[in-house]
């Protein structure tokens, strides 16, 4: 019982991370490898402004995400909407797309290192205890999941209810077909791309209050959100938040059994046993 | 064999003969820089061999190197020297042939993804099988000198380059340039895609390997940070691009600035190689798509267009 709670909770907080960059990889069709430096971004912003000025990383959401979405609207309209233009097929496009996030992946590293420093940074908010079907839990895990899963709920209805929100699925789906019913897709794409970068950024402010970062634990974020995407299958919420539980109770189970240094290991032979038996996703269709 | 060809082979072997006499200057700095060139050289030509035509761009590099320098590691006390190398190649190659059957079936993201990690992944279980076993690093003590890693590596530098050379002029080379060029025309047209990736990733992984293998002696001491160190894949990556990948010897071209350059911020500025490697990504994007071959081919067309305008 004690796992499974331990699991699904840092499943919750993977779920929303994941959500991020499936909407970036799945409607602007950018494999963004340096997702995991938002989530870092957001994580130090929490930080600075909780030992600056007390301010609770949950009121520090309101500040990150406009700031995420900004920053990241204007990567994608300045560095990779040139290369989707450039791109003669698919395939080329996602191989400038991986090599310059990658690049920009390192720039972000890179510029962090030097701005604060390699130390690991944490801090102390909400570290008290609470009592789940007779277990400890702390507080802050058990509110980052309650955030997590208020944002996704909120993200999945969105998705499905309103008109923007069927826009996106329809650019996801096919982007050649939105555009013959009236769907505006280049500025679509920035627009997702932003807010997945958004999303991802806030899910770093809520992981940074029980998780200890540094400036380059970016990657194994990103390593992490990707193997869910996969998953959970391209551009489906739904495989997204099942594959982010299955991925937190899969890591809790090794690291509470085996050996806590073996997370990737286990994260990894999820991914393999994906790839050989279900390539297209937990709900996805065979590709014909 | 046409005479182009054999007048190649002899420029290629001269070449490497004169790479070869470095280590009669006697200078220990120069020697060692020649290990670091010659070690990505071999890394960079064999990344090429996989990635240059099927544009799959692998970062499994440093996987492959850190299990070579491993198989070196785990041997040197029962076996001789040289029976580690060609053991290497083997384990090197499975290892790639298993991460290939995975992922290559499948489109060319899950294949970055799966090999970005790769190297992490094996640091974990090599250092969790040490933890659990109990000890720590491995020592290898040998009397090979920093002279003999580098003609070792020159001449591994000549397999591969013949390697190469035989493949670009192989059915197989064809076939995979056809499939980055177009992989459904190439499964269309009867071409076994999935094998022929595989056949090539397993010869870069075995070269990589070996690699590995032969530097272990140079490192006297092996852990799991050292010898699984991801910015290895990445610098393998850049390097090769940088250079091209369009010509045989195009990452040869990319190495030797990049080393140096490399060499010159890591000594100077130490915390800033990561922004280095990000603004290298950027620049070979952005400024450099094709690598220098791809710029040298593009003034050389030019300036025979404005000939034979004139």
């Amino acid at each position: 019982m004690d796992i499974l709670i331990t699991g699904l909770i840092l499943g919750g907080t993977y779920a929303l991370i994941a959500m991020g960059l499936n909407l970036q990889y799945g409607v602007s069709r950018i494999m963004n490898l340096a997702n995991g430096e938002m989530l870092v971004i957001g994580g130090f912003t929490a930080f600075a402004l909780y030992t600056a000025g007390q301010v609770s990383p949950l009121l520090t959401i309101f500040i990150v995400a406009p700031v995420a979405y900004v920053l990241n609207w204007l990567v994608y309209r300045i560095m990779l909407r040139p290369l989707v233009k450039r791109a003669k097929s698919r395939g080329m496009l996602e191989q400038d797309a991986i090599l310059t996030t990658f690049g920009l992946s390192f720039v972000m590293v890179g510029l962090m290192l030097w701005a604060f420093g390699g130390d690991y940074f944490s801090y102390s908010y909400l570290a008290r205890p609470v009592v789940i079907f007779g277990d400890n839990f702390g507080l802050n895990r058990v509110v980052a999941f309650g955030c997590a899963a208020l944002l996704c709920a909120g993200l999945y209805l969105w998705l499905n209810v309103s008109r923007a929100g069927m826009a996106i699925r329809a650019v996801a789906v096919s982007p050649e077909n939105a555009r013959l019913v009236g769907i505006d897709v280049p500025k679509l794409s920035a627009r997702a791309f932003a807010l997945g970068g958004a999303v991802t950024a806030v899910g770093g402010a809520v992981i940074s209050t029980f998780l200890t970062l540094d400036a380059s634990t970016g990657v194994m974020f990103t390593m992490k959100a990707l193997i869910i995407v996969i998953m959970g299958g391209v551009g489906d919420v739904r495989g997204t938040i099942l594959a982010a539980l299955v991925l937190g109770l899969g890591e809790t189970l090794v690291a509470t059994f085996i050996d806590p240094g073996l997370t990737l290991a286990a994260a990894y032979a999820l991914f393999i046993a994906i790839l050989l038996f279900r390539p297209q996703g937990f709900f996805g269709r065979k590709p014909t | 064999m046409k005479r182009g060809d054999l007048s190649n082979l002899a420029w290629g072997a001269a070449l490497l003969v004169l790479a070869a006499l470095l280590p009669l200057t006697g200078d220990g700095y120069l020697i060692s820089l020649g290990v670091t060139i010659a070690m990505y050289t071999v890394l960079a030509t064999s990344w090429a061999l996989f990635s240059g035509p099927t544009h799959y761009i692998s970062l499994a590099t440093a996987a492959f190197f850190g299990v070579g320098t491993y198989v070196t590691g785990a041997g040197i006390d029962h076996l001789p020297y040289w029976t580690l190398l060609p053991i290497a190649a083997v384990v090197g190659g499975v290892l790639a042939a298993l991460v290939g059957l995975a992922t290559l079936r499948l489109s060319g993201v899950y294949f970055v993804i799966f090999t970005l990690g790769l190297a992490e992944m094996t640091r974990q279980v090599v250092t969790w099988y040490q933890n659990k076993t109990g000890h720590k690093g491995t020592y290898v003590l040998t009397d090979l000198t920093d002279n003999d890693i580098y003609w070792q590596l020159v001449a591994l530098a000549g397999l591969v380059f013949l390697i190469g050379w035989a493949v670009g002029r192989s059915r197989l080379g064809f076939a995979l340039r056809i499939i980055g060029d177009d992989e459904d025309v190439a499964r269309h047209v009867g071409i076994n895609t999935a094998l022929s990736k595989v056949a090539l990733f397993i010869v870069s992984g075995a070269v990589a390997a070996v690699v590995g293998a032969i530097i272990a002696p140079r490192y006297v001491y092996i852990e799991p940070s050292t010898a699984f160190t991801p910015m290895l894949s990445f610098q393998v990556v850049i390097m090769a691009l940088l250079g091209g990948t369009g010509r045989l010897w195009g990452p040869l071209v990319g190495v030797i600035p990049f080393t140096l350059l490399w060499e010159a911020i890591s000594s100077s500025f130490p915390n800033q190689t990561t922004l280095l490697l990000g603004l290298s990504f950027l620049a070979i994007v952005y400024l450099l798509p094709g690598g220098f071959v791809g710029l040298w081919d593009r003034v050389k067309h030019r300036s025979a267009r404005r000939r034979a305008l004139a």
